[in-house]
């Protein structure tokens, strides 16, 4: 009898899935036209992108390079839409360094090198600490190389350093809770009444340094990064006692503390630019006149305080109470206990906060306008007075903020990979 | 530790920057160079070119005093200041000298503390238009709209005229003449006001001058010059007799090429003791007794300065008009130097 | 008590100021008040100093004299004649008027910009990141004057809307106006209006107080029959149709009053240099706005896409399996806890909105900054004055602003129990 089962013996070929459902047809029916509004959605875009792109794609593509003038850029156009980027081919090295002397450009970018070896310790676990001593060193020898001048000016400044540090070992046998008070005393102290004298002395005896290069040389996009990098430098240290303040039991210092931030956070930065242009010199002994620049850094830098404090506050509040808690059962002091314990684990997570902050900071250095500085901004100014260049608009507008947007960019990166790499190893 | 490093040598920069005392001169000598005030870009008065060098009317009065006391009109520190900052500037001893197409009028001389020390430029305040407005008088303006730049004497001027001829107007103000002057050429302002050579000079650089018009009313007097603070007579002299040099030069026809021949002694005894062959007028102002003579040699007479920076022959093509000699029918006139 | 015998015992010595732990945190304080008050005498006495140096004297009488420079932008009667106090006044509404108007509008912005980012659509997730990234690494300032030059550059004068071969036209069935000076939009008008009320500083338009009213009344009777509704729905399970009671309600009143008023739309017309009529936005106002709005709306996307993230997925799902729609999802269970994370960071921004209003000088918008602390500044020479009140006045704005979103931070914070 004929088996009438049937059983298969050999497996089906597999189908091709339908062409709906492979390829760039999948790809777009999950990513682009998932839903009716999607679909909408999804041709409104592609309609703004392409709309954009035929407005501003034939001014790139006829962009001229190369003309000494915005009239000549013209005549080349004839007549013809196209950008004049030949104004930054002309003055790129203004807008990077201002007036600084062209034969000096070696000075800057190398302190800005620099710069990063000073922070790799801080930025790169794998680096030595070693390096270290380096970072210590790093202010002066980027004040030397930006400014010139003699070498003993940085120096004797340095020096205020190993001066409290010696007040502070000398004292400490013999009144152990004043000695830190005197290790701050004793370098102010230096600074005020003898760096002056000493450094000039040396200078007379030694005249060793580099071409000074006045203030007013100082432009473009180096003087955003200067006015940036000091105010977050000096503005971190003053931001983690000011934290500390506000977070103090003590009445008194928390409430100046909280004055003191609330106040500069409900102020505009461009008030306090204003101020330093306008009424410090009332605020300061007859007589007295320093630098702008410098002028602008110290009110940059008690506005970037004011947020820094906040940030760190943030992280000092993420810390487990626990951790306080400990650090007291060990019987550490306050200042041991917020050295060894708390502000370790509390930086850490403020890190991501830091560098928003910088970021912050650097953007709004643009302001710096409205009191005469010739920042990026204020050179585009300058370089249109100019009756070569009258007219030019856009290319230079494009060429600062794709400048800022890279720098920016790269910083906001930067602290996100940090976030991530923080977080494997705090959970 | 970084800020206490931070802070000492900030500490020693500022304590370094000296104070601004009296005796300008000794401590401009003692600085090895000025600090001037300048506009932080004017066409024609002030604008750093390519290599970051400041050019211009106003700057070249900045260069003659770095001639006089200097012999070098290089060692002169250009500090750029905007229509806000420029007093405090001088008033705090930021600058030694403003000289940035500042209007000279009784409140800043006596309120504000200063001391005007001569015009460099007579100028007045009028409009510009575009000719297809059809507007060929500013009591024509009625209802228009009109850009000015702020910080200036311009908008108080602006709102006298208006209100004087009993017209509206819609102000726009901006801060710089750049900005203005692109809210004018795409038409934002149907006309902008400023000094009309500040107008000329912007209207040369346009793609299509012929198509704007300088309407002919000057609604004010802008006596623009150099200003100091008060208080320091000796200085205001010097910075006043270098402006005035250079005037006389041309009054005399010393000119940058041939006052050299002159210098060698000429029968014109105003001449002689202007180029310090007679007499010593520049020791009376505490200056080298060539001081007039590096002026002319290193900057050039004020004719000079005039036609290379902002004249006709630039594209700026301001004529002379008020700011001719008085010999010309102009208003510039040095008093004598005796 | 006991201890405090103990350390009495000895007596008190100077040296226990310091190492008794007790009295330490005293002298400390002591020592901190000490110095901040030598550091803010020393500050004053040297401002005196100087300021007799300068023969200038410290007074706010400036206030009182006559301003003599026009405004475009006023809220309140203004004229060159006015005073530099109400000049001051001025600046001070518009400043206000273009900080809420750039709030309002960032988080309109922000709010799709955050969810756009997390939209599964590529290209629009796309776009959102760039237009995130974009305007979050390049100064407000660059994109202020860039949109003001987009305004100035790309819309047309007013002069292409005149005559046969105009180039240009109206929007919107010729009631709108885009011009390059700004936009002009209709303007409500009444023919029998109700006038002014004069209270001292400035007029209130008895109009728009009566239009308010009665728009107040409409919403509250609204809330009454809403929660009739809900009552009847309580109790016995079906919800009676309220929508026409509703509309009827916030509607029939105030078509009435209007109606009553003679309300009429007054439309923009070209007539001489500029349009005439209507409601006119300048473009310093509209850069202002935009540049704004657009750059802090990049921060609050963030805000919003990390409140939104942070509700774990858990609760969505819990919500699903309540038997809950994805409407009322929303609503009752993401949208509280995501606002939990957002409101802080967000009253920060609206605080930068505000600080950042002071940037209107570059485009020149006639804010406080650019009349108390530009044009007042400049002509009077009063600086250390004009600065110190626009810092006051920043600062209170600060305190009030903060104020008034903690208050309702508190109110949709968590309640832990």
């Amino acid at each position: 009898m004929e088996e009438s089962r049937f059983v298969r013996t050999e497996m089906l070929a597999p189908q091709a899935p339908p062409l709906g459902e492979i390829g760039w047809i999948r790809w777009l029916r999950d990513n682009l036209f998932s839903s009716w509004l999607n679909g909408a959605l999804t041709l409104l875009a592609g309609a703004a992108v392409v709309w954009l792109a035929a407005g501003i794609g034939p001014w790139f593509a006829n962009a001229v390079w190369n003309a000494g003038s915005l009239a000549e850029c013209r005549e080349i156009l004839a007549g013809a839409e196209g950008a004049c980027f030949a104004v930054i081919h002309d003055r790129w090295l203004q807008l990077l360094f201002g007036f600084y002397p062209d034969t000096l450009y070696w000075r800057p970018t190398l302190a800005f090198l620099l710069l990063f070896v000073a922070l790799a310790p801080a930025l790169f676990p794998a680096v030595p600490r070693r390096l270290l001593w380096f970072t210590a060193v790093y202010p002066g020898l980027a004040y030397l190389l930006l400014w010139g001048g003699t070498i003993w000016g940085p120096l004797v400044a340095l020096a205020g350093v190993p001066v409290g540090v010696a007040a502070f070992l000398a004292l400490r046998p013999a009144l152990p809770l004043l000695a830190p008070a005197a290790g701050l005393v004793a370098p102010v102290l230096w600074w005020l009444l003898a760096a002056g004298p000493v450094a000039g002395l040396l200078a007379a005896a030694l005249p060793w340094g580099l071409a000074p290069v006045g203030s007013a040389k100082f432009g473009g996009f180096m003087l955003s990064i200067i006015i940036g990098i000091t105010g977050i430098a000096v503005s971190l240290p003053l931001g983690i006692l000011l934290a500390l303040g506000r977070k103090s039991d003590l009445f008194l210092v928390k409430t100046i503390c909280v004055g003191f931030i609330e106040f500069i956070r409900g102020v505009p930065l461009i008030t306090l630019l204003f101020t330093a242009s306008l009424l410090l010199n009332y605020f300061l002994p007859p007589g007295t006149d320093f630098d702008i620049i410098l002028r602008v850094v110290i009110m940059v830098t008690l506005f970037a305080a004011a947020y820094m404090a906040e940030v760190i506050r943030g992280g000092l509040a993420a810390i487990p109470r626990g951790q306080y808690e400990a650090a007291d059962s060990l019987g550490l002091d306050y200042w041991k206990a917020m050295r060894l314990i708390v502000l370790p684990q509390a930086l850490k997570v403020a890190i991501p906060g830091i560098v928003n902050t910088f970021i912050g900071l650097f953007k709004d250095t643009t302001l710096v306008v409205f009191i005469g500085l010739l920042d990026p901004i204020g050179l585009s100014t300058a370089i249109r007075a100019n009756t070569d260049w009258n007219g030019i608009y856009w290319e230079l507008f494009l060429f600062i903020g794709a400048m800022f947007f890279v720098f920016c960019f790269l910083m906001s990166r930067y602290s996100m990979h940090l976030e991530r790499r923080l977080k494997t190893d705090h959970r | 530790m970084r800020k206490s490093i931070l802070l000492g040598t900030l500490a020693v920069v500022g304590l370094g920057g000296g104070a601004a005392s009296a005796a300008t001169l000794d401590d401009v000598r003692a600085a090895g160079q000025i600090k001037c005030g300048v506009s932080t870009g004017l066409a024609g008065f002030s604008a750093p070119d390519a290599n970051g060098v400041w050019q211009g009317f106003d700057v070249s009065v900045c260069r003659a005093l770095g001639a006089a006391i200097f012999a070098d009109p290089s060692k002169v520190q250009f500090v750029s200041t905007t229509g806000q900052t420029r007093f405090t500037a001088l008033a705090s001893g930021e600058v030694d000298v403003l000289a940035r197409n500042t209007t000279w009028t009784l409140s800043r001389d006596a309120d504000l503390k200063f001391t005007f020390v001569g015009v460099n430029y007579y100028d007045g305040q009028g409009f510009i238009v575009k000719k297809d407005l059809g507007v060929a008088s500013a009591r024509e303006l009625d209802g228009a709209t009109v850009c000015i730049q702020t910080g200036t004497t311009t908008e108080l001027n602006l709102a006298d005229f208006f209100r004087v001829n009993n017209m509206t107007y819609e102000p726009v103000p901006i801060e710089t003449n750049a900005e203005a002057l692109q809210q004018y050429l795409a038409g934002a302002c149907d006309a902008y006001t400023t000094d009309a050579s500040g107008l000329a000079a912007s209207r040369a650089t346009f793609a299509d001058p012929e198509n704007h018009i300088i309407l002919p009313e000057i609604i004010s007097k802008e006596p623009l010059g150099p200003l100091v603070r008060q208080g320091d007579d000796e200085w205001a002299d010097i910075v006043r007799w270098s402006l005035n040099a250079m005037i006389a030069a041309e009054e005399y026809g010393i000119t940058s090429a041939n006052v050299d021949e002159l210098a060698k002694g000429t029968t014109n005894p105003e001449i002689n003791r202007l180029l310090g062959t007679e007499g010593n007028l520049g020791a009376m102002l505490r200056l080298d007794p060539a001081w007039a003579r590096n002026i002319i040699t290193m900057v050039g007479n004020y004719g000079e300065v005039f036609n290379s920076t902002i004249g006709e022959a630039t594209p700026i093509g301001l004529a002379r008009g008020l700011n001719a000699q008085w010999t010309q029918g102009g208003l510039q006139y040095s008093p004598p130097f005796r | 008590m006991a201890i405090f015998s103990d350390s009495t015992r000895g007596g008190f010595r100077l040296g226990m100021l310091i190492y008794d732990t007790r009295y330490r945190s005293l002298t400390i304080q002591v020592g901190f008040l000490f110095l901040a008050m030598a550091g803010a005498a020393w500050l004053v006495d040297n401002t005196v100093e100087n300021l007799r140096a300068l023969g200038k004297d410290f007074n706010y009488g400036f206030l009182g004299t006559r301003a003599g420079y026009d405004i475009n932008q006023r809220f309140v009667a203004y004229s060159s004649d006015s005073t530099h106090g109400q000049a001051l006044l001025v600046g001070l509404l518009n400043t206000l008027f273009l900080a809420a108007i750039a709030c309002a509008l960032a988080t309109v912005v922000g709010v799709l910009a955050g969810i756009g980012r997390l939209s599964r659509n590529w290209i629009v997730a796309r776009l959102m990141t760039v237009y995130i990234e974009t305007f979050r690494n390049i100064p407000v300032l660059l994109w202020i004057i860039v949109m003001m030059a987009i305004m100035t550059e790309a819309m047309p004068a007013p002069s292409a809307f005149r005559g046969e071969d105009a180039t240009a036209s109206m929007i919107l069935w010729d009631s709108v106006a885009i011009t390059n000076r700004g936009v002009y939009i209709p303007e409500p008008l009444f023919t029998r209006g109700l006038g002014d009320l004069d209270i001292g500083v400035f007029l209130v338009s008895l109009d728009l107080v009566a239009v308010l009213i009665v728009g107040a009344a409409g919403i509250y009777a609204h809330l009454i029959i809403t929660r009739h509704a809900e009552a009847v729905q309580n109790a016995t399970g079906t919800r009676p149709a309220t929508w026409w009671k509703s509309l009827a309600v916030l509607l029939l009143p105030l078509l009435a009053l209007l109606w009553a008023l003679g309300f009429h739309p007054g439309w923009p017309e070209l007539k001489g240099f500029n349009f005439q009529g209507g409601i006119y936005m300048r473009n310093s106002l509209i850069a202002m706005w935009l540049a704004l709005s657009v750059y802090t709306g990049a921060f609050i996307a963030e805000i919003v896409r990390a409140g939104i993230l942070a509700v774990s997925r858990g609760q969505t799902e819990a919500a699903r399996a309540l038997g809950l729609r994805p409407g009322p999802t929303t609503r009752l269970v993401i949208l509280p806890q995501a606002l939990r994370v957002i409101i802080p960071p967000l009253i920060s921004q609206y605080l930068n909105i505000t600080k950042n209003t002071s940037l209107a000088l570059a485009v020149g918008y006639m804010d406080l900054r650019s009349t108390l602390g530009g044009i007042t500044l400049n002509q009077t020479g009063r600086e250390l004055e004009a600065m110190m009140l626009m810092m006051l006045i920043y600062l209170v704005l600060s305190l009030i602003i903060s104020a008034a979103m903690n208050l309702y931070n508190r109110s949709v914070r968590l309640k832990e129990r």
